[in-house]
C-alpha cells in the first residue's frame, strides 16, 4: 500500500476527565499532512494544539482520552500499534521538538550520550554512534561537535540546546516532524537561525512538518499550509498566502488584526481586540463556537453549527464567509492616542550608569556607560537580545540594585539614591514596575481589593472613603468590574491578572513605570488589549514608560523613542520611526531583519553568527566588532566607535561613514 | 570554603550553648557525687579538684581548648578520660545506625518508587498510608511491642541490643535487628515519601517525555532518565537522617540495653558528669555538620549542574 500522507488525522475528538467530568478539548478535527509538506497549526492558549501533537504520538496526558477519530503516521493507525510496534514508529518514523529545550533534556547525561541513545534504538553499532553523532550535530550547524558532546546540557546556550534537540529528533531521519513553539522563549536572533536552520533540514531531508506555534508570523514563514484552531475546532484551514492574505473566518481576520506590526504606531489607531473570553471546553453545544465573540454572528450562528465549506484547498466553518470584509471595514471604535510625543519635560535622565557585578577576580560588567533621557508623556522602547543588561537596567533605575559609584540616575532634575532606601516616599512612588509573568508578582492569597489596597495605602496617606473611592477608580481604569475586586489570582484569566499588576503600578500616581515584557506571556488578542490600556493610561495619566520587550512589533507600535542595547552598551538611540527606517546600526540592523513578518519575506537578511560574547574581560574597540555583518577592519577591533548625530534625536554608535549604515 | 567556616562557626556556638546549658542543670556536683550525705567540706574540696569553682568563663576556655587539642578531658563520675568511653559509644551507635540504614534506605526507596510508578492507584495508597502510620508510631512504642512478640513471645531475637564479648559480626547484627526496627519504621515513611515525591516529579519531566518519544521501553526510561534524576534529593534527606539515627536513639538504647552515646548523655546528665556531657553533645553536633556537608557535596556529585555551577 502506498501512503501519501505522513500524517493523517481523522475527525479527532479528545477529552480529559476533570473531576470526574469529561471536557472535550478537541472536537472532530481532521487534518492531512502530505510527504515533505510543512503544516501550521495556530491559535490561542488552550485552543487544543498541543493536545493534537500529543494525541498523535499517544502521549495523552494522564487524564487524556481520545474519544473517537483516527490518527495515521505513514499509513499506521498509531492506536491500533502494540506496545513494541509503537516503540518502533516513535524510534523511526516520527519526532517531535518542543518549548524549552533546557528542560528537554536530560539534566544528567551529557548530551552525547543523549544523542547517542538514538542510534542505539535504531540499533546501530555502538562503535558507529559517536561518528553519526558528529555528522548530525554538523548537520544542525554546531561547530565543535566533540565539545558539545562533551557537556552537560545546562552547559549549553538555549539556542545550542534547541539545536541538539533537533539534531536528536532528525537522527533517524523521520518522515514526520512535529515542532511545538520551538522558538519560542528564545531570543530573536537565535529564533531566526533556528528558523533558517529548520528550514534548510527540511529541504535537504524531505521530511514532513506539523508546526505548532501561538506565533503568526513565524507559521506564516514556514509552512505551506495553516490550519486555525479555536476551543478545540479547526475553524479554517488554507494554503499559507491565501489564509493570510485573505482569511476566510472571522476568527483568523480578527487575530491578524490584533498583531501590532512594524508598520504601526499607536498615534495611527488603537489595535483591534476579540472581545470576551475562549469559551469553556464542553459549554457551547449549540451553534458556532465563534459566534459569541464574533462581530458578524447573527442567531443562525447562535443555533446552528456551520459545516465546513470548501473552495479550493481552503476550508472555513463560517456561515457568512462572503461578510468577512467588513470586519476589516469597521474601525475599532477607539481613539487612538492624540498627542504629540517627545515635547514633555525630561522626567528620568541617566548619567553615565553602569554597573558591574564582581566576583572576586571575576568582573562582568553588566551595564556600561549608558546615556538616556525619558520625557514626561514619553515611551522608551529597551531592545536587546538576553543578557544585554535590559533587565539590570531597569533594577538600577528601580534602586533594586546598586549602580557602580560614577552612575547618576536624576528624578526630575533631583539625584536619585543609589538604593530603595536611600530614596524618600515620593520618588520611590513615582516610579513602578510591571513584571512579565503577573503570576508570580501577585500574591496567590489575596484578593484583588487587598493587593490593589495595600499598595495604596503603602504609598499614599488616604482616609478609608478616598482609599476605597482610589480602588474603584483604578479598577474602572485597567477595564476591571467592581466584582474582580474579591477575586483571587487563580480566578483570573493571564490578561486579567496583568491588569491588576498594572493597577498596582498606578496606585501611588507614578511618574515612570517599566514595563518588563509585560505581554509576551499574553495572547495576541489580549496583547492587544493590554497595549491599548497602556497607550490610554498614559495619555491620561501623562505617564512616561520604559518598556521592554523582545517582540520588535510590540516596541515598535508603543515607543515613542527605542534603545537599542547590545552586551550592556547603548549602540543606537532615536525615534522609533527612525531607528526602524534606518539609517540605523549594523546591530539593529541584523535585529530587524531577524523578526519573521507576515507580509514580506525578505530575500536579504542579515544573519548575526556565533554566540553573544560574555562581558567578562576586557573588550577593545566595538563592543559589536566580534558578530557584526558590516564590520569594515581592524579599526572596529581597537577604537571605540566615534558616536554618530543621524537627526536631532538620532546617534549612533559605529565606525560606518552614515551613508554606509543599513536602511530597511 | 564558605560552607567550611559556617559550619565551624555553627560548632563554635553550639559549645557555648552546650556548656551554657549544662551549667545550668540544678544542682551541685561536688554534692551530686558525693551524695546528700557528704561532709560539706569533702564538696568543697571535691568542687575545687574538678576545677567547678573557678569562673565559668575560665572553666569554658579550658574545656574548649582541651577540646580542640583532642583532649576531651576526665569525667567527674568515672574519674577517667572521657575519650575511651565517648568512642565506645559512638561505635556501638554508628553499628546500630548502620544496620538500621541499610534496612531502610533500600526499603524506602524501593516504597517510594513502587507508590509513584502505581500512582493514584491501590499499590501507592497502601504504602503511604502504612508509611504514615509507621512514622507516627513513637519508638517506645513500637520497641516494647516488639520484645514482646519476637523476644519473649516468639524467642526469634535477643530482648539486649548488646551482643557477648567477643562476639562475630553476624551474631552483632542478629542482635542489632530487633532494636533497628522501630528506627525503621519511623524513617520508612518519610524516606519513602521523598523517593515518591522525586520520581513523579521527574516521571513529569519534559526530558522523561524526550525520552519516551525517543522510542525508549518503559524499563529503561525508568531506570536511564528517571531514576538518577528522581532520587537526588532524596540521598541528601537521607543523609541528614543519619544524625537522627545516632543521636537521638536514647529511648531505643535504655529500652535494649545498649551503650550508644544516647544513653552516655542520659547517664551522664544524670551524674552531672559535664565533661562528658559536653563531649557527647559536641560529638553530635560534629556528626550534623559533617553529614549535611557530606549530603550537600554527595548531592553535587550526582548533580552536574551543581558541580559545575561555578564555571558556566
Amino acid at each position: 500500500m502506498t501512503e501519501t500522507s505522513s500524517l493523517r488525522i481523522e475527525g479527532l475528538s479528545v477529552g480529559y476527565s476533570v473531576k470526574g467530568q469529561m471536557q472535550r478539548i478537541l472536537d472532530n478535527v481532521s487534518i492531512e499532512i502530505g510527504r515533505g509538506e510543512a503544516y501550521g497549526l495556530v491559535g490561542e492558549s488552550g485552543c487544543g494544539k498541543s493536545t493534537t501533537a500529543f494525541a498523535a504520538l499517544r502521549y495523552l496526558p494522564r487524564n487524556g482520552q481520545v474519544e473517537s477519530g483516527r490518527i495515521l503516521i505513514d499509513g499506521h493507525d498509531v492506536y491500533a500499534l502494540d506496545t513494541a510496534q509503537l516503540q518502533d514508529l516513535r524510534r523511526r518514523s516520527v519526532a517531535m521538538v518542543y518549548q524549552d529545550p533546557g528542560r528537554a533534556l536530560n539534566p544528567s547525561i551529557r548530551t552525547g550520550r543523549q544523542l547517542a541513545e538514538v542510534f542505539e534504538l535504531l540499533g546501530e553499532q555502538r562503535a558507529d554512534w559517536q561518528r553519526r553523532s558528529v555528522e548530525m550535530l554538523e548537520r544542525v550547524r554546531i561547530r565543535d561537535p566533540l565539545s558539545v558532546m562533551a557537556r552537560f546540557p545546562h552547559q549549553l546556550s538555549g539556542g545550542m540546546q534547541q539545536r541538539v534537540c533537533i539534531a536528536m529528533a532528525l537522527a533517524s531521519n523521520p518522515s514526520l516532524l512535529i515542532l511545538d513553539e520551538p522558538t519560542t522563549g528564545l531570543d530573536a536572533t537565535v529564533e531566526a537561525e533556528v528558523l533558517d536552520l529548520i528550514r534548510q533540514l527540511r529541504h535537504d531531508l524531505k521530511t514532513s512538518i506539523l508546526f505548532i506555534s501561538h506565533n503568526l508570523a513565524v507559521v506564516a514563514q514556514m509552512c505551506d499550509r495553516v490550519g486555525v484552531l479555536y476551543a478545540g475546532q479547526l475553524v479554517e484551514e488554507g494554503s499559507t498566502a491565501e489564509l493570510f492574505r485573505a482569511p476566510r473566518h472571522p476568527y483568523t481576520a480578527e487575530l491578524l488584526r490584533c498583531l501590532p506590526d512594524r508598520n504601526r504606531s499607536k498615534a495611527d489607531a488603537p489595535l483591534s481586540t476579540i472581545p470576551g473570553f475562549l469559551p469553556l471546553p464542553g459549554s457551547i453545544t449549540q451553534g458556532c463556537i465563534f459566534a459569541e465573540r464574533c462581530r458578524l454572528a447573527d442567531p443562525l450562528c447562535r443555533a446552528v453549527i456551520p459545516e465546513a465549506k470548501w473552495s479550493g484547498d481552503g476550508m472555513s466553518r463560517c456561515h457568512h464567509e462572503d461578510r468577512i470584509g467588513e470586519l476589516r471595514a469597521t474601525g475599532t471604535g477607539l481613539p487612538s492616542a492624540s498627542r504629540e510625543p517627545g515635547l514633555g519635560e525630561p522626567v528620568l535622565e541617566l548619567h553615565q550608569v553602569s554597573k558591574t557585578f564582581g566576583q572576586s577576580a571575576h568582573h562582568i560588567r553588566a551595564v556600561s556607560e549608558v546615556d538616556l533621557t525619558l520625557r514626561e508623556g514619553e515611551t522608551l522602547g529597551l531592545v536587546g537580545e538576553s543578557g544585554s543588561g535590559k533587565t539590570t537596567l531597569a533594577h538600577a533605575i528601580l534602586g533594586l540594585t546598586r549602580p557602580d559609584p560614577e552612575s547618576t540616575i536624576l528624578l526630575d532634575g533631583k539625584t536619585l539614591g543609589a538604593r530603595l532606601a536611600d530614596r524618600s516616599l515620593d520618588q520611590v512612588k513615582a516610579m513602578q514596575i510591571v513584571f512579565q509573568n503577573p503570576d508570580s508578582a501577585l500574591n496567590r492569597s489575596h484578593t484583588v481589593r487587598r493587593m490593589i489596597g495595600r499598595t495604596i495605602s503603602r504609598l499614599l496617606n488616604l482616609s478609608p472613603e478616598e482609599r476605597t473611592r482610589r480602588i474603584e477608580d483604578l479598577t474602572r481604569a485597567v477595564r476591571l468590574t467592581p466584582r474582580h475586586l474579591s477575586a483571587r489570582p487563580r480566578q483570573l484569566s493571564g490578561g486579567l491578572k496583568q491588569r491588576v499588576a498594572i493597577a498596582r503600578a498606578f496606585a501611588g500616581e507614578p511618574r515612570v513605570v517599566i514595563c518588563d515584557e509585560p505581554t509576551s506571556a499574553l495572547d495576541v488578542s489580549v496583547q492587544a488589549a493590554i497595549l491599548n490600556l497602556l497607550v490610554e493610561l498614559q495619555s491620561s495619566e501623562r505617564v512616561s514608560y520604559i518598556f521592554i520587550s523582545h517582540d520588535l512589533g510590540v516596541v515598535r507600535y508603543i515607543s515613542d523613542r527605542i534603545a537599542v542595547l547590545y552586551l550592556g552598551r547603548l549602540l543606537e538611540v532615536g525615534p522609533a520611526k527612525a531607528v526602524f527606517e534606518g539609517p540605523h546600526h549594523p546591530y539593529t540592523e541584523a535585529l530587524l531583519s531577524s523578526v519573521p513578518s507576515i507580509e514580506d519575506r525578505p530575500a536579504h537578511r542579515v544573519r548575526l553568527s556565533g554566540e553573544i560574547p560574555s562581558a567578562t574581560g576586557p573588550m577593545t574597540g566595538c563592543i559589536f566588532h566580534s558578530r557584526c555583518p558590516r564590520k569594515i577592519g581592524a579599526i572596529c577591533e581597537t577604537q571605540e566607535p566615534p558616536r554618530l548625530q543621524l537627526g536631532p534625536d538620532h546617534v549612533i554608535d559605529c565606525h560606518l561613514p552614515q551613508d554606509r549604515l543599513g536602511r530597511n | 570554603m564558605k560552607r567550611l567556616l559556617l559550619s565551624v562557626a555553627t560548632l563554635w556556638l553550639l559549645s557555648v550553648l552546650i556548656f551554657a546549658g549544662a551549667r545550668m542543670l540544678p544542682g551541685n556536683v561536688g554534692r551530686a557525687m558525693l551524695g546528700p550525705f557528704a561532709d560539706a567540706r569533702a564538696v568543697e574540696q571535691l568542687n575545687h579538684e574538678l576545677g567547678t569553682d573557678r569562673p565559668l568563663l575560665e572553666q569554658y576556655a579550658t574545656w574548649i581548648g582541651g577540646f580542640v587539642t583532642g583532649d576531651l578531658g576526665e569525667s567527674y563520675a568515672y574519674r577517667a578520660p572521657v575519650a575511651p568511653f565517648l568512642w565506645t559509644a559512638l561505635l556501638n551507635s554508628a553499628k546500630l545506625a548502620l544496620v538500621a540504614f541499610l534496612m531502610v534506605v533500600p526499603l524506602g526507596l524501593l516504597g517510594g518508587t513502587i507508590a509513584a510508578l502505581y500512582r493514584d492507584r491501590a499499590a501507592d495508597r497502601i504504602l503511604s498510608a502504612l508509611g504514615l502510620a509507621a512514622t507516627i508510631v513513637p519508638e517506645f512504642v513500637s520497641g516494647i511491642i516488639l520484645i514482646l512478640i519476637f523476644g519473649v513471645w516468639l524467642r526469634w531475637f535477643p530482648i539486649s541490643a548488646t551482643a557477648p564479648e567477643g562476639a562475630g559480626l553476624l551474631t552483632q547484627v542478629y542482635h542489632l535487628i530487633l532494636p533497628a526496627i522501630p528506627l525503621v519504621l519511623v524513617l520508612f515513611g518519610y524516606i519513602a515519601r521523598m523517593a515518591r515525591a522525586g520520581m513523579i516529579e521527574a516521571l513529569d519531566a519534559d526530558y522523561t517525555r524526550t525520552a519516551v518519544l525517543k522510542g525508549l521501553s518503559y524499563p529503561r526510561v525508568i531506570w536511564r532518565h528517571v531514576l538518577r534524576n528522581a532520587l537526588l534529593p532524596t540521598i541528601s534527606v537521607i543523609a541528614t537522617q543519619t544524625v537522627y539515627l545516632i543521636g537521638g536513639l536514647v529511648v531505643i538504647e535504655i529500652l535494649f540495653q545498649y551503650q550508644g552515646i544516647g544513653s552516655l548523655i542520659y547517664t551522664a546528665a544524670n551524674k552531672k558528669d559535664f565533661p562528658m556531657l559536653q563531649a557527647g553533645i559536641l560529638s553530635i553536633g560534629i556528626l550534623f555538620t559533617a553529614t549535611t556537608l557530606i549530603a550537600d557535596l554527595l548531592y553535587a556529585l550526582l548533580d552536574p549542574r551543581i558541580r559545575h555551577g561555578g564555571d558556566e
